[in-house]
């Protein structure tokens, strides 16, 4: 014990810093008397408007009915909150409550022991969340984390630029949506915005091509086996390059950032573009990146990604994911307590009203303002199946290579045949 | 006159010579320190030593240790695979790419950047009007940190609002149509371009500096004796330069191997990985992939490219510059 102390401690100095070395020291400690003095140190990434100060008046009210509890948070950015999570972890002292997407990264943690498994304390409540929501957080079907935003992707479409390239219906299947964007571009007007520079917003079509060609058995069997050289993640290809041999993407698209000025959300705020494939928080990023900082408003419509033709998928199967938080293995005992408190009706009203969050506790849909949002919450609410993210779904250097090698086929760099055996490389590599 | 100057030696430098350079039979026999004199300079080494131990020498090993295993990151590392990081690098496209990138980096900025930054300093020695605001403007990019540069050449160079596409479209000029950054062919150019916007005036103010430093006296008797403009600079100016174009040289392939936050800001290394170095791969496989044995690898190969350029370039390049200036055996040779 005390050798493996020693080495982890030498790794906490060296490796991670003094700091994380001294969090470490005072984080160990590990009180199970829930009524005794306790901290809990909440790391979150909602380090701007309109969440932060919600979760602080949340805090506050807490540490008010529980004086024996104290909640220090650090609102992090959500890269900067990556890299330190990464020495935190590294330095074997995760904080007490912490921000996750589930999946690959929150298996890595489990395997690694850092985070608790809270599955009978939160049984009494678990009911009245959107099961679709706790999938990405339950690791061999115990639970390690609560979601409290949960969302999919879609397609989110300008309805003045659909009627002046003459286009009425939105459409249900892929050759549909190859000929609108075929007519919207012949029209003169850009049909699809596409962040390049950043990778993921490029992995959603491919991703959900394979479950509309595959079903999402296929991205399961997949993820088991490793192997991603099937006839399905090829056909994904392949129809997505069809599309991308439309050239349907704004100028310089491959140097384009998501949130930028110039990216792809301003794009579509500044209605410069048609289509974007996104998720829920699609109106509020067009909204704050484009120029009147109002973005489309009712101008801007939501359609779900459609089916492609013969293929075992159908357009009910949702792709997407959410915000959660995870439960650090030295937490003291209110920590679940007080997460319980963060998910209650209330307090999910106080965050779905502010716009940025679509709830996972059912009865707090009714919170929602925003008509487009309660499309996509309906969708959700009614979907026969969810896939997480793949680059959060599957471990972290699988999912990056996905965004990698998606990248690679839209830039044309690469053929349909070549990413699925370069994503198979990785994935048996792991 | 006949022109006498030992190249590579500024004038100057006979008049001080540090303690190294002092002949022994000058120096006090029995000039052993003594113990009284070890326990000072112990006393004044110890703390920087601790930190440079502690901060630079530390996670140099702790690297070179992890750089052996295959590990997440997670916990301690378990699965020594030996040097299989090492091999796996070489035979990985980014990273080869990303050697290539430095390579064509590095020739620019020896074949384009310096020669303009020493043509400036140049011309702003001579007598001209405003010199003084000219030298502040050229000097002017490198104040700002990278992140500023990166962040305001995004802004310029953006590709459907930015200010060079509305510059290009009042010239007419199609080519530069602002996406430079999202084609694979430009991006590595364009990098190069921002790189050396803000560096120019870095090394303009060495040559500046050095050029200063050479006495009127011999640039006057190269005239009286007959020597053109062209002449002068060629045997008076450029050999008495070479200390400071040696070290500017040094720094310039330095600061390409490392690079960083300038490609991280400007294109992430992208599109399709055409402008990533080896310090973006790194941060790439350690903090987004997990794969910290592997980005360890990485960092060490990277140490061991600055470490052997930089030891070799002491050696070979740099011996007479700094000779007596660095623990040389100064006397003794």
């Amino acid at each position: 014990m005390t050798a493996h102390l020693s080495r982890r401690t030498l790794l906490g100095i060296a490796g991670a810093g003094a700091g994380a070395y001294l969090l470490s020291a005072c984080g160990g400690d590990e009180p199970t008397n829930p009524d005794g003095p306790q901290t809990i140190n909440w790391w979150h990434i909602q380090n701007t408007e309109p969440m932060l100060p919600v979760w602080a008046a949340i805090a506050k009210e807490y540490e008010t009915a529980h004086t024996n509890v104290k909640v220090v948070i650090q609102p992090l950015e959500n890269e900067a909150f990556k890299a330190k999570l990464t020495t935190a972890t590294q330095a074997g002292s995760p904080p007490d409550l912490f921000q996750s997407w589930g999946g690959g990264v929150l298996q890595q943690q489990v395997d690694a022991g850092l985070v608790k498994d809270i599955t009978e304390q939160v049984q009494p409540w678990i009911g009245t969340l959107l099961p679709a929501s706790v999938q990405p957080f339950t690791i061999d079907g115990k639970i390690y984390g609560i979601p409290f935003d949960v969302g999919m992707v879609g397609f989110w479409y300008n309805k003045d630029l659909f009627a002046k390239a003459g286009i009425t219906a939105t459409p249900t299947s892929w050759a549909e949506l190859l000929t609108t964007v075929s007519t919207i571009k012949s029209k003169g007007i850009v049909p699809i915005a596409l962040a390049g520079k950043e990778k993921w917003p490029g992995h959603f079509y491919w991703a959900y091509l394979a479950m509309r060609i595959g079903g999402l058995g296929a991205l399961q069997q997949a993820a088991k086996d490793n192997n991603f050289d099937t006839p399905d993640f090829i056909a994904a290809g392949q129809r997505l390059k069809e599309l991308v041999d439309l050239q349907p993407f704004q100028k310089g698209f491959l140097g384009a950032e998501y949130g930028s000025p110039d990216g792809q959300a301003a794009t579509m705020g500044n209605g410069g573009a048609a289509l974007e494939l996104m998720g829920q928080w699609a109106p509020s990023v067009q909204a704050s990146s484009s120029t009147s900082k109002k973005g489309l408003g009712d101008k801007l419509g939501y359609f779900a990604f459609p089916a492609v033709e013969g293929g075992k998928g159908t357009v009910a199967e949702a792709f997407g994911g959410g915000n959660g938080f995870v439960v650090g293995k030295n937490a003291p005992a209110s920590t679940v307590d007080f997460l319980k408190t963060l998910l209650d009706v209330a307090n999910q009203r106080k965050s779905a009203a502010t716009g940025a969050v679509l709830p996972t506790v059912k009865d707090a849909a009714d919170a929602i303002k925003d008509p487009n949002s309660k499309v996509v919450a309906a969708s959700l609410a009614s979907a026969t199946g969810f896939q997480l993210y793949l680059d959060q779904a599957y471990p972290p250097a699988v999912g990056q290579q996905v965004n990698d090698s998606v990248a690679e086929l839209v830039a044309g760099s690469k053929t349909p045949e070549q990413i699925v055996k370069d994503i198979t490389k990785v994935a048996k590599s792991q | 006159m006949k022109l006498s100057t030992v190249p590579g030696q500024r004038p100057g430098d006979q008049e001080a010579p540090s303690a190294a350079q002092v002949p022994a039979a000058t120096r006090r026999r029995g000039r052993r320190p003594r113990r009284q004199q070890l326990i000072t300079i112990a006393l004044f080494l110890t703390p920087a030593l601790v930190l440079f131990l502690l901060l630079v020498i530390a996670p140099i090993l702790l690297a070179g240790y992890t750089s052996m295993y295959k590990w997440n990151g997670f916990n301690l590392p378990e699965n020594f695979v030996g040097l299989d990081n090492f091999t796996r690098a070489f035979q990985d496209p980014t990273f080869l790419g990303d050697l290539w990138h430095t390579l064509v980096l590095i020739t620019l900025s020896l074949v384009i950047q310096l020669p303009v930054s020493l043509a400036l300093a140049m011309l702003l020695n001579q007598k001209l009007k405003g010199r003084g605001i000219y030298r502040v403007i050229f000097f002017a990019p490198y104040v700002l940190s990278e992140v500023t540069t990166a962040v305001l050449f995004t802004l310029v160079l953006s590709p459907n609002r930015g200010l060079g596409q509305q510059i290009a479209g009042w010239l007419g000029i199609e080519a530069l149509d602002g996406a430079v950054f999202a084609d694979p062919d430009t991006v590595l150019y364009a990098l190069f371009f921002v790189i050396s916007w803000k560096y120019f005036g870095f090394h303009m103010i060495l040559y500046l500096a050095g050029r200063q430093g050479i006495p009127q006296e011999l640039t006057e008797a190269a005239t009286t004796d007959g020597a053109g403009p062209w002449q002068v600079f060629r045997h008076v100016t450029l050999p008495l330069l070479g200390p400071t174009i040696r070290i500017s040289v040094f720094l310039s392939v330095i600061g390409s191997i490392q690079l960083f936050d300038m490609v991280w800001v400007l294109t992430g290394g992208g599109p399709i990985h055409a402008s990533e170095t080896m310090a973006v791969t790194m941060f790439d496989r350690g903090f987004r992939r997990f794969e910290v044995g592997y980005a360890s690898a990485i960092s060490i190969i990277m140490f061991l490219i600055s470490l052997v350029f930089a030891l070799f370039y002491q050696r070979y390049v740099l011996r007479r510059d700094t000779e007596g200036a660095l623990t040389t055996l100064g006397d003794q040779r």
